[in-house]
């Protein structure tokens, strides 16, 4: 997912995402909001470089930037790649900079038991899964990201699983989303140019144009 | 799945295609873009070498990050200038129209759309702004985009999407005076939650919408979001046609009206539409609504107690907690008397010209309260010239009230106006997030424009319905 793979060529090769594997980072709390994750006074930029710093800035430290607690902020997690987060995770403004901060961070994949419907679909767009389970074993995922900090998480997105520590549970991943990353056709811009005469007699039916 | 409705009607006929991955390519009628979310997507055009397909179909505007008192240029905020000097360039380059602040025209995309009649009933809307929900009010599909969207957008006018199941909300009863579409708005997800309508479109009917002005209509449709659903619709009517004869556009294409009413009619959903979900709301019986906590569905009437966090259902038990120690209120407690340090009239919730008028009647005669920073922020510039005229400008600014020039302003707080510290607002805004309105230790309190209007003349929040509307006559 380098910048390189992604220059010149609108048909290039968009790699899928079958399988994500890394360590967790457990941010808990429901309704977790965009403003949350990437507040607005941080967007007034024109790229998304560096926007990973500020990752759940107002959360992580105060009003001197000196780092309060936060999972964010702990040493042990700093590695983390997996994000495990409650219900209606991503609610709130459409601003793609909150995954793509989270991604900057150094997050491939989330785990949680719901996200918001346009933050899903940023994430799907920048490669992301956004895979769903039951609040039980989202809250046993998390405690045991907490006692074990360097464990691998691994989210299979083909299978609809996600395995640690000798547990496995089984998780749901949108049907697009699934087919999207696992065969590599999440890039949507390629795809749909290629519909070019099909896009034209569609826009040639529309009463109003 | 639904069947029948407007949804299915206007998605079928923008449907290009099926793709691959099971999504539906859409054809997009209507692309707006302002200054914080299109940058990076031009950005990713440019680096792969393609050309905005349909500018024809692009309309741009600047609101976030605009200035409201000073704006000249460059602009005294170097990231603001910044931004404002990209999206110059890139509309210049692609020839995008721009409502730029010099056009007259400039304001909240939410608001300007349908002002200049570009939104249309039973066209396909996006914006990577989640308020473009706003724009179902004239049944259209309208729904907000990431950047990576905006991008397949800018290079394609088409995107890809799955289609969703359609909730029909169904509104009765008359609205108390003093009860206004936002009170509807809020008492909707706080019923049905803000992650309820996740998965839904929905569709807002019965005799209480079909009696509000598309105005109202905006307003409820605008916080679709904040309900979850990605976007919410009214069928179109009368009074949508009404709106849009009137606009600059079919002022100027008055043969088009003719050609499209039918059209305009043939969307409407079915007699005998299926659905995937009805919900009925009665409205007679509703309060003007505030909200006590940090998400809009943290809503109660003016007079009744703040939940208890235990009596709420489980997974709302932490966020309530939560947001009553940052707002520093307690279960029992009610709003009425909540102090305020700011009133914040504005946002493409709230800021046009029927919401400044029923505010300026509560306004007039009446003096801001001593400790009270208040402001309108208009719409738009023509809401602004329009109120201007009709001498609500005065009204307020003889309150104490300051006048602003168009933009998002305190609704997030990305230009200079902004919460400091930890003070409290009355605002006729969407969203009461941790940070929203510029300070982490803010507090939002949302509301109706006329209850904004009564908390900053009493310096706290309090039941507009105790108050005398004066005549602006
Ligand atoms: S007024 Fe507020 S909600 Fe509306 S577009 Fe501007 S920032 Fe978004």
């Amino acid at each position: 997912m380098s910048s390189e793979d992604s220059s010149g060529d609108a048909t290039e090769d968009i790699p899928a995402v079958e399988y994500v594997s890394g360590s967790g980072v457990p941010i808990r709390g429901n309704d977790i909001d965009t403003d949350q994750i990437i507040p607005a006074r941080f967007m007034k930029v024109v790229t998304f470089d560096g926007l990973g710093q500020f990752s759940f800035f107002d959360l992580r430290f105060d009003d001197d930037d000196e780092p309060k607690e936060h999972p964010m902020n702990e040493e042990r997690f700093q590695d983390a790649s997996v994000m495990v987060v409650n219900d209606n995770f991503g609610c709130g403004s459409s601003r793609e900079h909150a995954p793509q901060a989270l991604m900057r961070w150094g997050i491939d994949a989330f785990v949680g038991e719901g996200f918001a419907e346009i933050f899903a679909g940023n994430c799907l767009a920048l490669g992301m899964p956004t895979v769903t389970a039951d609040h039980e074993s989202i809250n046993d995922l998390q405690q045991w990201v907490e006692d074990n900090p360097d464990g691998d998480i691994d989210v299979d997105v083909a299978a609809e699983t996600v395995t640690y520590g000798g547990n496995e549970i089984s998780v749901s991943v949108d049907r697009a989303q699934r087919e999207a990353l696992v065969e590599g056709n999440w890039d949507t811009t390629a795809l749909m140019k290629a519909n070019e005469q099909s896009i034209q007699a569609t826009a040639d039916s529309l009463p109003y144009l | 799945m639904s069947e029948g409705t407007l949804y299915d009607k206007v998605w079928d006929q923008h449907k290009v295609t099926t793709l691959p991955n099971g999504q539906d390519q859409l054809f997009v009628g209507l692309h707006l873009i302002h200054e914080v979310t299109s940058p990076q997507a031009f950005g990713m055009l440019q680096e792969r070498g393609l050309e905005v397909a349909r500018p024809d179909l692009t309309h741009a505007t600047v609101d976030h990050i605009v200035p409201t008192a000073d704006q000249s240029r460059p602009y005294e905020e170097d990231a603001a200038e910044r931004m404002m000097a990209e999206l110059e360039e890139n509309v210049r380059d692609a020839g995008i129209e721009f409502s730029d602040p010099t056009s007259g025209n400039q304001g909240i995309v939410h608001v300007i759309g349908p002002e200049q009649g570009i939104t249309q009933p039973g066209k396909t809307i996006v914006c990577g702004d989640s308020h473009t929900s706003t724009h179902g009010a004239f049944g259209a599909l309208a729904f907000g985009i990431g950047t990576s969207q905006i991008r397949d957008v800018l290079a394609t006018q088409t995107i890809a999407m799955e289609k969703q199941k359609v909730r029909r909300i169904e509104i009765t009863g008359e609205l108390e005076e003093g009860v206004e579409a936002k009170d509807i708005i809020l008492e909707i997800i706080r019923r049905l939650g803000t992650e309820g309508g996740v998965g839904y479109v929905y569709e807002y009917a019965g005799e209480t919408i079909e009696n509000l002005g598309m105005e109202g209509r905006m307003s409820i449709c605008n916080m679709s979001i904040e309900g979850g659903a990605r976007a919410g619709y009214v069928q179109p009517d009368e009074t949508t046609y009404e709106w849009m004869q009137e606009t600059d556009y079919f002022q100027d294409h008055s043969e088009e009206f003719d050609q499209l009413k039918p059209y305009w009619e043939s969307i409407r959903s079915e007699a005998d539409a299926e659905y995937d979900d009805v919900v009925e709301i009665d409205a007679g019986e509703l309060d003007p609504v505030v909200t006590w906590g940090t998400t809009p569905g943290q809503g109660i009437g003016i007079d009744d107690p703040i939940p208890a966090p235990e009596d709420l259902p489980e997974a709302k038990q932490d966020t309530a907690r939560r947001a009553q120690k940052h707002m520093r209120v307690e279960p029992g407690e009610t709003m009425n008397g909540y102090d305020v340090d700011v009133a914040f009239l504005g946002s493409c919730t709230n800021a046009r010209l029927p919401d400044l008028r029923r505010a300026a009647r509560i306004v007039k005669g009446r003096q801001v309260a001593d400790d009270v920073r208040a402001f309108v922020v208009p719409g738009s510039q023509r809401v602004q010239e329009a109120a201007r005229q009709e001498g609500l400008k005065d009204v307020f600014e003889e309150a104490g009230f300051e006048w602003r020039n168009a933009g998002c302003s305190m609704c997030l707080g990305m230009n200079e106006d902004q919460l400091e510290g930890d003070e409290a607002c009355a605002s006729s805004s969407n969203r009461n997030f941790v940070g929203r309105q510029g300070s982490k230790d803010g507090r939002t309190v949302l509301m109706n424009p006329r209850m904004v209007a009564a908390a900053a003349i009493n310096g706290e929040v309090s039941d507009v319905r105790e108050m005398n509307e004066v005549s602006l006559a």
